[in-house]
């Protein structure tokens, strides 16, 4: 974690890698094995952790932290589907409820969410996260410095995390 | 999109966490709110005339000592409750420390306070508006200190936004207090512990809505 928290990209990769595995266990046991959320859920987990992650007190124990941000993702989940359903019971319409998990299912699916993204910024994530290619690389193709790359980079991934929350 | 997808993308943005550490910028953002409170001060209330002299005396650094105690125990809450799994043990306890010195102090002057005088002793001059000034000089305080905590991960958003008014509470009061002549401790445990509530109980409601991430 430290390394990661230094900017060690390897380390970082390596660390939310093993980190997934313990938030799939761990939220599958609250959700229940199989749930469709499930994996989205994990993921939400994970890039909130990435994006809080100075939050982190090197003098606390690591995963107290993590799962500490996986639990309120889940409790916010959780509040978010109820009154997802709440609403649907006002509409008092059982076709519309159906409609509204389809929604919520794409809403919720951050590959999805990355479509909704200005053209540039989606370009760029596409760029290093399909293709493959460096920060470096990214920014020799689309005209831009190294930096203000990750700087695109992350601010998608700052409007990612609100559009899974169904902000915006 | 795939998890491992996710965490590669996520490799990308892996620049080092260089911005100042989260107790600094807190820090910074209740300056910004005591340098606030005390330009709307300026102009609006003015200084006691008569503070050369009375910070020379024990009552004004009552006053002082309690209203920083309780922003100081509003800081180490706000820490603790901006990251995730993080106990506000420390917080709390001083929090309670403060409130049971002026508590004592107020009861000491009120033993030693004739019956008739009692009330003049909890009401002083400035009673109705004493709560109210208070919290005015702390909402701007209050607005920066969420603005900040927006960045950070408050798990209890409520009383994250409580812990933010506390703090901002407390430095508005500190602040008030170099306008304000009231002298007797009963005063200060009443009113001015209402002006830090109420800022705590409107940071409350706000943090509720705001500290959501």
């Amino acid at each position: 974690m430290l390394r990661g928290l230094g900017g060690n990209a390897a380390a970082h990769a390596e660390l939310l890698g093993v980190l997934a595995g313990y938030l799939r266990g761990f939220l599958a046991r609250k959700m229940g094995r199989g749930a469709a959320d499930l994996e989205d859920l994990v993921q939400e987990s994970l890039l909130a952790i990435h994006l809080k992650r100075d939050t982190y007190d090197t003098s606390q124990p690591f995963t107290a932290w993590a799962f500490a941000i996986a639990r309120y993702k889940l409790i916010d989940w959780y509040r978010r589907n109820k009154v997802r359903r709440t609403e649907s019971i006002d509409e008092a319409s059982e076709l519309f409820a159906g409609e509204d998990t389809d929604e919520a299912a794409v809403k919720h699916d951050l590959g999805k969410l990355v479509s909704s993204l200005p053209d540039k910024q989606r370009a760029l994530l596409e760029d290093v996260k399909i293709a493959g290619l460096s920060n470096a690389e990214a920014g020799l193709k689309a005209g831009m410095s190294e930096g203000a790359v990750k700087v695109s980079i992350h601010r998608s991934l700052q409007t990612l995390m609100r559009r899974a929350r169904g902000e915006d | 999109m795939k998890t491992e997808d996710l965490i590669a993308l996520l490799a990308h943005d892996a620049t080092p966490v260089r911005r100042p550490a989260l107790p600094v910028r807190l820090g910074l953002v209740a300056l910004a709110g005591a340098v606030a409170a005390f330009v709307i001060l300026i102009p609006w209330l003015g200084i006691r005339p008569d503070l050369a002299v009375a910070v020379t005396g024990s009552t004004y650094w009552m006053k002082t000592l309690y209203t920083l105690g309780v922003g100081v125990a509003g800081f180490a809450l706000a820490e603790r409750l901006s990251r995730p799994g993080a106990k506000g043990r420390i917080g709390w306890t001083l929090a309670g420390l403060f409130v049971i010195a002026i508590l004592t102090i107020a009861v000491s002057q009120l033993m030693s306070t004739s019956p008739d005088q009692i009330r003049a002793v909890f009401m002083g001059s400035s009673w109705d508006k004493c709560p109210w000034r208070i919290l005015v000089l702390s909402l701007p305080g209050l607005v920066v200190i969420l603005w900040a905590m927006r960045r950070f991960a408050p798990t209890r958003p409520a009383l994250a936004g409580a812990a933010a008014g506390l703090l901002a509470g407390g430095v508005g009061a500190t602040v008030y207090g170099l306008h304000c002549q009231e002298v007797a401790a009963p005063f200060v445990a009443l009113w001015y512990s209402l002006g830090m509530v109420l800022t705590a109980a409107v940071g409350a409601v706000a943090g509720s809505r705001l500290l959501r991430w």
